[in-house]
């Protein structure tokens, strides 16, 4: 069920009213920029199950133990799985959860939501969209068409209303103001004026729709490049609040244009979920997330021939 | 070519794609679903419209090159146009799009499907499936949706434990009176044969056999009562060209296997 706090446009808007939103420097480390999520938090990821997801964020948040979190995000991947065996979400706000469809049905959420230990609240893909556009534009819910007759309703306790116009009845979808957005973007200035290549997801709605914004990039590019081009920026660096320069920042998963995901990391992933199980996944944190101390560390593991041959994939399908 | 010499999910593609008419769109999802459209879009409806709720419109899918979700540069393939996820899904609540295909892992007698969970409560469910993702967005908006699906008994079931995407409902006029006044399930495409709804109480009812199928089979392998009107047709076996075209699409037989 959709929490008051999550729709509470009131307190949302005094909130952003209360923060500096400034058109200076964003530039900050990683370290720096996890450590604005706090315990509790409610966190939205931006991207799609494996596209542009902020695992460099993930993967910090995970290192400074970050506990009791609510993650949403419309389409969940590994790095869902992660957060669940870590510990750090306590509650998944979602309208699909797996790695995609040659490995089938997550067993680590599987385990995790069959025995109560992390609820899945689940919206349909729109409606979880429309959440975050309800926020995004400073308002408590949206009408729409979709949800209506189905048991998801009742899952978020969406409310409807006769049509005062045309008496039809519609689903007011409630809006989902986040504590914290995490990002991950093709290029953006150090003032946090960001660029999105190819699909541009629900990221910019999202961007508006949290308290703090927290943003990795794949480049930094001049303050010229930006205003020579405005029309490219997605996001404005007043909406920013921390960017940290993180080359491959979604990887295993895709940056569109930039690399493709690392299907064949996920395949010896979910093998090794199918052999042991959760212990797969705790094994996996202790050697990516918990073991290198630094993102280009945590690449090495990959090695620059794998991060070559991805880049090498994606220009071929965008070139 | 008969229908036993092709494997369950290339007789799925072909007899979806059949379902798809020139200067329409279509919402796809990946997998058979994604196939059925291309197929149609090589075979008989070049100005076919494809849209995959990534945000992808218009993509032309490279051959041995399929996507495995629906947000990935090889769902994107030389698109017209990447809009955000929830303006995608816009474009079908506003009515642009014609067909969806979806599935499910279970199915009942008016058409609605569950994807969410079976057993148990809903928090606390004895199987976890990983959820609608835009399947109920699909059969709720868009003008006709198709389903497409095995047909197996564990999966048609009186009644669906969780109603993820709602088909007729309770039948009768309970769709329009929930609300969704556009949106409706025409058919069940299985790999037995083609289903479609009774006009008034809206319950599965058989149009179509596949070759070699009996009305005995499909009624062993229903978990309900089937409609089944004397005569019922039986579809065209999937033609050699129908399928020479889908193993070009995908060679190494990743999702027609």
């Amino acid at each position: 069920m959709a929490g008051a706090a999550e729709y509470d446009f009131r307190a949302a808007r005094r909130r952003l009213e209360a923060k500096p939103k400034s058109s200076g420097e964003k530039l900050v480390s990683i370290e720096a920029a996890a450590a604005r999520v706090r315990d509790g938090d409610i966190v939205a990821a931006g991207g799609c199950l494996f596209s542009r997801t902020p695992l460099a964020l993930v993967r910090e948040m995970l290192r400074q133990r970050r506990r009791r979190l609510t993650l949403v995000r419309n389409l969940m991947c590994t790095e869902g799985e992660l957060m669940m065996v870590a510990g750090a979400a306590a509650r998944v706000v979602t309208a699909w959860m797996s790695i995609g469809l040659p490995w089938g049905v997550s067993k680590i959420m599987r385990e995790h939501v069959e025995s109560g230990r992390v609820p899945l609240e689940e919206w349909s893909h729109l409606a979880l969209g429309l959440r975050f556009r309800a926020a995004a534009m400073g308002v408590p819910f949206l009408p729409a068409l979709t949800m209506l007759g189905s048991d998801l309703m009742a899952v978020g306790g969406t409310k409807t209303l006769e049509c005062p116009y045309t008496g039809e009845p519609l689903a007011l979808i409630p809006a989902l103001f986040p504590d914290v957005a995490l990002l991950h973007v093709h290029r953006a200035d150090r003032f946090g004026n960001c660029q999105i290549d190819g699909y541009p997801h629900m990221d910019a709605d999202i961007a508006r729709a949290a308290a703090t914004v927290l943003v990795t990039t794949e480049e930094i590019i001049p303050e010229e490049e930006i205003r020579r081009h405005p029309d490219r920026t997605v996001i404005p660096g007043f909406v920013v609040d921390a960017l940290v320069h993180a080359p491959f920042g979604a990887y295993p998963h895709e940056c569109y244009g930039l690399y493709e995901a690392d299907f064949d990391h996920f395949g010896e992933y979910a093998a090794a979920i199918d052999a042991r199980g959760t212990a797969a996944v705790a094994e996996y944190l202790e050697r990516y997330v918990y073991g290198p101390p630094s993102w280009e560390g945590y690449l090495a593991l990959f090695g620059s021939d794998r991060l070559a041959r991805q880049a090498r994939f994606a220009r071929e399908l965008t070139g | 070519m008969s229908a036993d010499r092709c494997s369950p999910a290339e007789l799925l593609a072909v007899m979806g794609s059949r379902q798809l008419r020139d200067d329409t769109s279509v919402f796809a999802g990946v997998g058979v679903p994604l196939l059925a459209a291309v197929l149609a879009q090589r075979r008989h409806a070049p100005r076919l419209t494809m849209v995959i709720e990534g945000g992808i419109i218009g993509p032309q899918i490279a051959p041995g090159r399929l996507p495995i979700s629906t947000n990935e540069m090889r769902a994107a393939h030389r698109a017209t146009m990447l809009p955000g996820i929830t303006d995608t899904f816009l474009f079908a609540q506003r009515g642009f799009l014609d067909v969806g295909f979806i599935g499910g892992a279970q199915i009942d007698r008016h058409g609605n499907l569950n994807t969410s969970a079976i057993g148990g409560d809903y928090w606390r469910p004895k199987v976890r499936l990983p959820g609608s993702g835009g399947a109920n967005d699909i059969i709720s908006l868009c003008k006709e949706v198709v389903v497409l699906t095995v047909h197996e008994k564990r999966r048609f079931v009186e009644r669906v434990d969780f109603v993820t995407s709602p088909g007729w409902l309770d039948g009768g006029d309970s769709r329009r009176k929930a609300g969704l006044l556009f949106g409706r399930v025409s058919r069940v495409v299985t790999t037995l044969g083609v289903f479609g709804f009774d006009p008034d109480g809206k319950r599965l009812c058989l149009e179509a056999l596949h070759p070699g199928v009996t009305r005995d089979r499909v009624a062993e392998q229903t978990g309900f009562e089937v409609l089944m009107p004397e005569p019922v047709e039986t579809t065209e076996p999937p033609g050699d060209d129908e399928l020479a075209m889908l193993r070009e699409i995908d060679p190494n037989g990743r999702f027609l296997a």
